[in-house]
């Protein structure tokens, strides 16, 4: 394989900059990858300050089962911090010298080069390094070798490297996601990467489900199953496919979320009548104690990072609002009061910001409230929006709406710029999750 | 002469480059950071490659895979249908209707409930489930508390008709079974109800 310096590279030619960003766009765009992609990432918006990236193909990448510099492109876009420049044509890899001039007249501020290289044991070779272009500094990189099934995961893992490195923040592109499909007469939990690619289920039904949360080591699902005809609440761990009943008393069982040390579930019960919220063993068994007495629906209990409240929805005052109260359960105070339907409560990693869900004239719409400030911007404009998460640095928010007729899971940067729609398993798609950083 | 050393510059130039192409150890090292759980896989593979450049084509990297891949692991599980539900009474009507927001027992839903508890009292054994059911419009969670007070409502009005307490289970399915698929009206009020199951 012959190495080639940059001054050999082919003449790009009279290419249209694919990358189109136009001011408040609300139509999806295709992301810039050419015709080499093989999923679909459709990211829209206009972020305030991006940095501008170049990221060529990979010397060796069109004949490896995974586009590795696509899905660094869509992943590093996502997140809204980076905008890929036009980089067709360019060949380099890890070893080539940076030609600055080259990148800085194409708008790089930074540049990535790489390689694929097939091993004779069906492994493959990934190496990568990062280029400061305006300072001419070389960042540093770093080599893989993996098989094929693990290829997509060490781009993700590149993405990061990149995304850490420019911005100081934790990246999330290696972590997971779960989410539900429905079709025909049969659901399924899948569990995927961060962009929705690589889909595996964990767990098929011919019943509904509902309400899957990861547990914070992302060892383990709790969901709300429907199998043996009322709702109960399962832990199941992903590793070894057990299932372990954690709620199956008396009337209904839902709204499962996890208390931060993992030891713990919360839950709505129907035990006593009425729902209402209980704490009870992670690990099953065990009697479950109350935490709300209210004669009101009291559910969708969710625990602050820190772990001292609990958020959660109660229409104790006519209409669905949220709620919190002490962990330990006690006397609750009020959270929303705006407009007649606020459900859905989600906490930011860093307990400041709530994600949650409003009707507004009929829509049902993915709003923040700056928790110190109670401050509430309104995210984005489609009605059917539900089930909100935040990744696990806080930078985004995972959820699910329809989209010009279609499902959709979505990932939104906090100010509501930068959306992206997620490709993801084919049929009624809902209710995702965005999983912990995994050791 | 000029003719020959340029064979001479071809045959240096034709000999580096075979010997770039021939080799798949690279020429420059990249420098290995080790910080992901590819760490052990990129440790073998670098002294795999060292152990090559004098022996070889490397062919020692079983087992260096990326470790946080076996983490990443999702066996799958798979439920298959259950039996149906135990025989009705057939006779008898099991839905019972409401209004939107509304856990109201309507005129029409009381008839309902007293033939089935005027069943359940002289049929002591026999047990039932009361499902709660709402439209499509809303949460999940909050809907599933919805159903199921249409569920208590209609389990609370068969007990107050003699019927034993635990002969009567109220549960919801919220949003998740609806009777009819369509997003008008007429489908929301075939979805605001609770069915009567017996078990």
């Amino acid at each position: 394989m012959q190495k080639n310096n940059l001054n050999e590279l082919m003449n790009s030619g009279p290419q249209r900059r694919r990358w189109l960003l136009s001011a408040g766009a609300c139509g999806l765009l295709t992301a810039a990858a050419p015709a080499l992609a093989q999923f679909r990432v459709e990211v829209s918006g206009l972020g305030a300050a991006q940095l501008p990236i170049a990221l060529p193909l990979l010397r060796g990448e069109a004949s490896a089962p995974h586009k590795i510099s696509a899905i660094v492109r869509a992943d590093l876009e996502r997140s809204g911090v980076f905008r890929s420049v036009d980089a067709a044509g360019v060949n380099v890899d890890e070893t080539s010298a940076l030609n600055a001039s080259l990148w800085r007249q194409k708008g790089a501020d930074f540049a990535v080069a790489g390689s694929v290289l097939a091993l004779a044991n069906g492994t493959y070779d990934v190496r990568f390094r990062l280029w400061d272009v305006v300072r001419g500094a070389d960042l540093g990189g770093q080599s893989f070798a993996v098989p094929p099934s693990e290829m997509r995961l060490v781009a993700h893992r590149i993405a990061d490297f990149i995304y850490e490195k420019l911005t100081g923040d934790k990246s999330v592109f290696a972590t997971r996601i779960a989410y539900v499909t429905r079709s025909a007469q049969r659901y399924n939990l899948w569990v995927a990467d961060s962009d929705g690619e690589n889909a595996q289920s964990a767990f098929a039904s011919p019943e509904p489900f509902i309400s899957p949360s990861w547990s914070p080591t992302g060892a383990q699902l709790a969901y709300v199953s429907f199998e043996s005809r009322k709702p109960v609440i399962y832990s199941h761990e992903l590793a070894s496919g057990r299932r372990r009943l954690l709620a199956n008393f008396r009337g209904s069982n839902s709204a499962p979320a996890w208390t931060p040390d993992g030891r713990q579930i919360v839950a709505t019960l129907s035990r006593d009548g009425g729902s209402q919220i209980y704490v009870m063993d992670a690990s099953g068994g065990g009697e479950p104690r109350r935490l709300t007495q209210s004669s009101s629906i009291d559910t969708e209990p969710t625990c602050s990072p820190d772990g001292r409240w609990i958020y959660f929805v109660s229409d104790r005052g006519g209409s669905p609002q949220i709620y919190r109260m002490p962990s330990s359960g006690g006397s609750a105070e009020r959270v929303t009061f705006g407009g007649n339907y606020n459900i859905s409560p989600a906490l930011s990693p860093d307990g400041k910001t709530m994600a949650f869900i409003s009707r507004v004239g009929g829509a049902y719409k993915l709003h923040l409230m700056d928790l110190a400030s109670s401050a509430i911007t309104a995210l984005t404009d489609t009605a059917s929006d539900e089930s909100p998460s935040f990744s696990p640095n806080g930078r985004l928010v995972l959820y699910a709406t329809v989209q010009q007729g279609r499902e959709a899971l979505m990932t939104t940067t906090l100010d509501g710029r930068i959306k992206a729609r997620l490709s993801g398993q084919s049929g009624d798609i809902r209710e995702p999750d965005w999983g912990p950083f995994v050791r | 002469m000029r003719g020959n050393s340029y064979k001479y510059i071809g045959l240096i130039a034709l000999s580096l480059a075979l010997a770039a192409c021939g080799s798949s150890v690279k020429l420059n090292d990249v420098p290995v950071e080790d910080r992901s759980a590819a760490s052990s896989a990129a440790a073998d593979a670098a002294a795999a490659r060292a152990a090559a450049q004098g022996s070889g084509p490397s062919s020692s990297n079983a087992g260096a895979s990326a470790g946080g891949a076996q983490s990443r692991a999702v066996v799958p599980v798979e439920l298959t249908p259950r039996n149906a539900p135990a025989a009705a009474p057939t006779q008898l009507a099991r839905v019972i209707y409401f209004d939107f927001d509304s856990f109201v027992i309507r005129p029409e839903g009381e008839a309902v409930i007293e033939s089935h508890a005027r069943f359940l009292s002289t049929n002591k054994s026999r047990t039932i489930a009361v499902e709660g059911h709402t439209d499509e419009r809303g949460g999940r969670e909050y809907n599933l508390a919805l159903g199921q007070k249409r569920a208590e409502a209609v389990r609370r009005r068969l007990v107050l008709l003699g019927v034993g307490e635990g002969q009567v289970e109220a549960v919801s399915f919220g949003k998740e079974k609806p009777a009819a698929s369509g997003a008008d009206e007429a489908s929301f009020e075939k979805n605001r109800r609770a069915e009567i199951t017996y078990r």
